[in-house]
């Protein structure tokens, strides 16, 4: 795990393999100057020997100056590293996102993807800073301090090989004690949140049904328990300080007391007495540095497991690889599909059997109630699904051996749930296609009934939009997403459900353009209302996925049950209006 | 570890450096919020001051500790010197050191234990209070912030409280104490030396002020690069499906790669000042510490390592030396997690500081039995109670009066009256005529004796002022239980709602409704049309007194809801509303929602009626199939269906539907309707809907453009009209 995240050290790795090199020359500088006192007092003091005062002193100075500058150099190559390998894992998820498939999409959820893209990055380049400076720095510090007490007096550094196993020890168990707390911890702050947010979302349903006093009760229940929860994990956590403080204490007086005896023995110059207490109070630190380094490591495998889980993410669609494509006429077929959504486990078929073919410039709608598979069969024709069994051809060739953007260059589709992104209208119209002149904007935008709104905002085409395009109704956001689409000039475009929000009237006049001005374009509708399909060359009723009727509007009146029924609900109301 | 489900915006927090020195937010009034904070670590005032007592006397004990290796360092010199080994001293010496430490440990065990009780509860009750007091906001306070920000009152901000109440406040209170007796003993020890550590002291106080401030700004600049990084993922991830369906992933990366690039740049600067600040400041303290041991080494050579400044006055005042920076930069990291805490705990006040929802009605909701003649008596039964009555005090300022109604609804009080020198007297209400004569009483004030036809046909009407102060009569139109001597009277529960020349707005000077009069007589059916925004949703909202209306008056019952008790009148009301919105729980419990004592059967009786049933059964584990998020795993059309179930096992006279069916297709809201009748029949309805199909069948269908209503009457007087409704109805004129 440790070398795959390293490998995305990569343009950083120079800073990487730096910070741990110089926090090493500061922690030896540091480690120095207990041992350069010593000759003070050893060579200097008990010598009385001036020239040893001022020449250790001016290593002192020395080392400390190193220590300083090499201090803040690791500093800021760990920051660079880490900062540098949280953009490269970054850059790896959303190169990896951006060639999802619809399916892969639904599998992570996007509120997945996000959490994996941010919060879970964050906790990668944090434990990256801890490793590179506090791990190694601490480690460093634990061998050294311990080879330096050795070779000062190897019988105080018995001192360290009781005090250390008991003190890991005392650390281990209460970790292993708090870690369960902790999580169960967390668990209970995630309800309480839930609490909190279930309730802020709901509000006017709480107001309306009076249940204010129930949510207040609620809240309680989750507040009590996170607070017991936690104080559960606190009180045992507090116990950590003093403990350390116990050992380290214990370190102290066994180094003063068989030190003193030492030297008052001749065994132990006094200098060196200080020298080793310093010491033992680093390898002591040290020690509990390494263990909460090592415990934020392992908090962060999670965040890591996750973000590799999409950079190793197989895209369930690749490419197709054919490059003598026909031309775009426009004509699909489904041969025998079959299909279901995979990320819902086992799942049962959402189509079955669908046979159909659609000849360039048809204008089809397909029609059916909720769950009947409409969304999900044009799905199949710009590929953002494959199929489960059969075929999905377009022009003659299975979608399958396109490439996606020639596939995607010719299947134009306006989506259920459609967005628009931050930037102005023209901005967005551009995404259908980059190097659209002027006039085709205008004239996408005239045909999408969308032209005299967009000349009504002050800026016209330069009108920008909020993220998410929220200054805009909903009406008008679909009419500039069918726009944008129309942009693309493609030789199939599908509306799924994309004027919902527009009136009969407005819609009316889009059908109206799309005759007109979209003579050589296969069009592919669903809708709900029958005013919008009536006047199709073809519609396909479906039901329960598979295509209960095909025909026209007078047709299906006289041979489809399912399409008359449709048709009556909707009359005795008359028109309805989006 | 479980995924953080914290909502975090694309422009919330999340700085890489998290740590105390994250935050950089200052509260407003400093003391103000500080003392008021204070007070939730002070429920048990003897513990705090228990706890504090423990931190001092744990800072002493720690510069004590230190100053005890003198002794022993300066026995053992004497004794080297003297040529002779005392081990007894040596032992006494190391076993009181022992003793110091294990009494400072048992300072710092009771101290952490102490404060982590006090600030859990502490932030427990705070955060108690925070919520119950959002449950009393009005709903213009959710609409003017964002669930966002709400929510981070409860996760950051709180948060950041209680780590300041159980760390921050200690250990400043520790460091101080620490920083001044370690001065003390410096300044004891050597005066002259520790000129020197002054220097020192300046040079470590010098990088913290000028890393402190880099990284401050260097931090702000990181967390607006976060701000747009986060935000791009957050639209390109939502907008994934449109990326690819134009084929648009190049332009996204390399769109995303720039603000990336923005942002690593803009982070690796503020993590190398924020982490740097440490290194060099713990290492510019070894400059010192070697200039300062060279000094005290010739110090102590000129006085003599066994008189005056002794060995182990040089050991102890180099270990002083080290540690008198540590609260140099413990109190400068608490410091800024104290402001940002009490800057959070300052925006948690001004939550909790907001006027409650206004709420002065006294009239109440209540079970009452009535019996075949119609009267009113206390409701003493088990199970459901079949009739509600308003209860209204007699204290209260509107007044029960008999009327006479005309044909045309015009209202007359009646009064008893006595005949004196010729003419009639009013009585005051109360007072029994002499005579037993009763009269109507004109507008003008004339009064007209009852015929018995009359008298017989009396009816019940309040009385009280409207907003303009004149007195206006409105009528009952249920039972009326009005026996003297009683402190209440009891009117039944009839669902009869009106709106009189309402004028309301959102923000002060936008308008949002002008002068609307609505009236709904129980069980008739009324239908809002118009354009998105012309205030249908709003009149809805009104009734239930979601908000407070600026002019005109709205009753229901006849009475003005602003008498009523809030709670009293939207427990006479139901709403399936436009967003609809479930809890975590099971199916029933969503169902239940509605009225908590109904029972199973009566739920799944409810499903029934709004043709929920059949996909309830279809799920996993049907009704009690767990929902959890909102009820994610439903479509929308399932989610309102939920609604309108909940709403039918509530059973209220008046129910409000807004857009209750606009995610049902027309087939699926045809095999409902059945249901969808069912449950408005007998009931005052209020119907907001775009599909006209739906609003047909009004008694009264309202049509409001800007906020004024256009035209009013049934479906086929306004076809007639050849007005708006109209033009919608034949679709001449768009809905947006």
């Amino acid at each position: 795990m440790l070398r795959r995240i390293a490998s995305y050290l990569k343009g950083y790795a120079g800073y990487a393999a730096a910070s741990p090199v110089l926090v090493t020359l500061e922690t030896v500088c540091q480690l120095a100057i207990p041992l350069l006192m010593a000759q003070i007092i050893a060579q200097g003091i008990e010598q009385e020997n001036m020239p040893a005062i001022w020449k250790y002193g001016a290593l002192m100075v020395v080392a400390a100056i190193i220590a300083t500058i090499t201090g803040g150099l690791a500093a800021r190559c760990a920051a660079y590293a880490a900062q540098g390998l949280g953009a490269n894992l970054r850059r790896a998820e959303f190169e990896k996102i951006a060639s999802f498939s619809f399916a892969d999409i639904d599998r992570f959820s996007s509120s997945s993807l996000i959490t994996r893209m941010t919060n879970d990055v964050t906790n990668i380049q944090n434990v990256c800073m801890v490793c590179l400076r506090i791990l190694i720095r601490a480690v460093t510090m634990l061998i050294a301090s311990v080879a330096l007490t050795l070779t000062i007096s190897p019988k105080l550094t018995l001192v360290v090989v009781v005090i250390l196993p008991i003190m890991a020890g005392a650390l281990m168990l209460l970790m292993k004690v708090c870690m369960p707390l902790f999580e169960k911890m967390q668990q209970a702050l995630d309800q309480l949140n839930e609490t909190v947010q279930e309730n802020l979302i709901a509000v006017r349903v709480v107001k309306s049904y009076v249940r204010e006093n129930r949510e207040r009760d609620k809240f309680k229940q989750a507040n009590d328990n996170f607070t017991s929860t936690a104080l559960r994990a606190m009180l045992r956590m507090v116990a950590m300080q003093p403990m350390m403080t116990i050992c380290m204490a214990a370190a102290i007086v066994l180094v003063m007391y068989n030190g003193g005896n030492m030297v008052l023995g001749g065994e132990l110059d006094i200098a060196y007495l200080q020298t080793v207490v310093g010491y033992i109070m680093q390898i002591l630190m040290s020690l509990m540095m390494v263990g909460m380094a090592l415990l934020q490591y392992s908090r962060a495998q999670a965040s890591t497991r996750r973000v590799f889980e999409v950079i190793d993410a197989q895209p369930a669609i690749a490419d197709g690889g054919r490059t003598d494509l026909p031309a775009p006429r426009g004509r699909v077929e489904f041969r025998d599909v079959s299909f279901r959504y995979q990320s819902e486990g086992a799942g049962e078929d959402v189509l079955h059997h669908v046979n159909l073919t659609v000849e360039p410039g048809e204008f089809v709608a397909i029609v059916g109630g909720t769950g009947t598979g409409k969304s999900s069969l044009v799905n199949l024709i710009p590929r953002f699904y494959d199929v489960h069994g059969g075929q999905v051809l377009v022009d003659g060739v299975d979608v399958r051996d396109y490439p996606l953007d020639g596939l995607r260059g010719r299947v134009g589709m306006v989506l259920q749930n459609n967005v628009l992104f931050s930037g102005t209208i023209r901005e967005n119209l551009l995404w259908g296609r980059e190097d659209a002149a002027e006039e085709e904007l205008i004239q996408a935008a005239k045909d999408a009934q969308a032209y005299d709104f967009i000349m009504s905002f002050p800026d016209g085409f330069d009108t920008s939009l909020d993220q998410g395009g929220v200054n805009v109704s909903g009406g008008q956001k679909q009419r500039l997403c069918i726009a944008r689409a129309m942009v693309r000039k493609p030789a199939v475009l599908i509306l799924d459900d994309s004027t919902s929000a527009v009136d009969s009237a407005t819609e009316g006049r889009i059908r109206e353009s799309f005759r007109e001005n979209l003579k050589g374009t296969t069009v592919i509708i669903i809708a709900q209302r029958i005013s919008s399909v009536q006047y199709a060359d073809k519609i396909v009723v479906l039901d329960e996925g598979t295509v209960a009727d095909v025909g026209t509007h007078d047709e299906l009146m006289k041979s489809s049950k399912i399409y008359k029924e449709i048709y009556d609900s909707q009359q005795e109301g008359g028109v309805e209006n989006g | 570890m479980a995924e953080n489900n914290r909502p975090r915006g694309p422009h919330g927090p999340g700085g890489p450096h998290g740590g105390p020195r994250g935050g950089y937010g200052k509260p407003k009034d400093l003391k103000g919020t500080a003392l008021r904070t204070v007070k939730y670590i002070a429920s048990n005032p003897l513990l705090l001051i228990a706890a504090l007592i423990c931190v001092v006397l744990e800072a002493v004990l720690g510069v004590r500790a230190t100053y005890m290796q003198k002794p022993i360092i300066d026995g053992i010199t004497s004794a080297l010197a003297a040529g002779q080994a005392d081990w007894p001293g040596l032992a006494a010496s190391c076993a009181q050191l022992a003793l110091i430490y294990l009494a400072a440990a048992a300072c710092i065990y009771i101290q952490a234990n102490l404060m982590a009780q006090l600030a859990q509860k502490g932030c427990n009750r705070l955060r108690k209070e925070l919520f119950d007091k959002l449950q009393e906001l009005p709903l213009s306070y959710f609409d003017a912030h964002t669930h966002g920000e709400l929510m981070s009152r409860f996760t950051n901000d709180a948060d950041n409280v209680q780590m300041a109440l159980q760390q921050s406040v200690i250990q400043l209170l520790s460091s101080a104490v620490t920083f001044v007796s370690v001065v003390f003993m410096m300044v004891t020890l050597s005066p002259m030396l520790f000129l020197a550590s002054l220097v020192m002291l300046g040079g470590v106080m010098a990088v913290f002020a000028v890393f402190g401030k880099r990284s401050r700004k260097y931090y702000s600049r990181q967390q607006a690069a976060l701000g747009a990084v986060n935000g791009n993922i957050q639209e390109m991830i939502e907008g994934l499906k449109v990326v690819k369906a134009f084929t648009h992933e190049e332009q996204a990366k390399a769109q995303f790669d720039a603000l990336n690039e923005d942002y690593r740049a803009a982070a690796s600067d503020a993590g190398f000042y924020s982490s740097a600040i440490m290194p060099i400041a713990s290492n510019l303290t070894n400059i010192g510490y070697a200039v300062t041991a060279v000094l005290g080494a010739l110090l102590a050579m000129s006085t003599g390592i066994n008189a005056g400044f002794t060995l182990g006055s040089l050991v102890i005042y180099l270990q002083y030396n080290q540690q008198v920076t540590q609260p140099i930069n413990q109190i400068s990291m608490q410091m800024t997690t104290l402001l940002s805490a009490l800057a959070g705990a300052e925006r948690i006040f001004q939550v909790m500081d907001t006027q409650p929802e206004a709420d002065r009605g006294q009239v109440t909701l209540v079970p009452v039995e009535k019996d075949a003649n119609g009267t009113l008596s206390k409701f003493s039964g088990q199970g459901r109670p079949r009739a509600w009555a308003w209860k209204v005090p007699r204290s209260c300022g509107i007044t029960l009066v008999p009327v006479s109604v005309k044909a045309d609804e015009t209202l007359f009080e009646l009064g008893q009256a006595d005949e004196e020198n010729g003419a009639l007297k009013l009585l005051p209400p109360g007072q029994d005529s002499k005579t037993g004569l009763w009269v109507r009483i004109g507008q003008d004030g004339a009064l007209t004796p009852l015929t018995v036809e009359e008298m017989a046909a009396h009816g019940w009407a309040w009385k009280y002022p409207g907003p303009d102060g004149a007195m206006g009569l409105h009528l009952i139109r249920g039972a009326v239980r009005n026996v003297p001597g009683e402190e209440f009277c009891y009117t039944e529960l009839k669902g009869a709602v009106r709106l009189n020349q309402v004028d309301f707005s959102y923000v002060e000077g936008k308008p949002v409704l002008k002068q609307v009069s609505v009236y709904a007589n129980p069980g008739q059916k009324i239908a809002f049309v118009g354009s998105t925004g012309a205030g249908k949703t709003t009149v809805t909202n009104l009734i239930n007194r979601f908000y407070e209306i600026q002019g005109g008056v709205i009753t229901c019952d006849g009475i003005d809801v602003k008498d009523i008790e809030k709670d009293s009148l939207r427990l006479s009301q139901g709403a399936v509303l436009q967003d609809t919105h479930l809890f975590t729980g099971t199916v029933m419990d969503n169902i239940r929602y509605g009225r908590l004592d109904a029972t199973d059967e009566e739920c799944i009786q409810a499903a029934k009626a709004a043709n929920a049933d059949g996909f309830i059964r279809r799920l996993p584990e049907g009704y009690q199939t767990m929902l959890t998020g909102d009820g994610a795993n439903l479509s929308q059309g399932q989610r309102q269906l939920l609604a309108i179930a909940r709403a039918a096992v509530k059973d209220p006279p008046i129910m409000v539907l807004d857009e209750a069916t606009s995610s049902i297709d027309t087939r699926t809201e045809q095999h409902i309707q059945q249901g969808m009748d069912t449950l408005m029949e007998g009931r005052t309805v209020f119907v907001i809907a775009h599909r006209l199909s739906t609003v047909r069948n009004a008694d009264c269908i309202v049509v409001i453009e800007g906020g004024r209503i256009m035209e009013k009457g049934s479906h086929a007087q306004l076809i007639e009209e050849q007005g708006r409704y109209y033009q919608l109805y034949t679709g001449q004129f768009e809905l947006d």
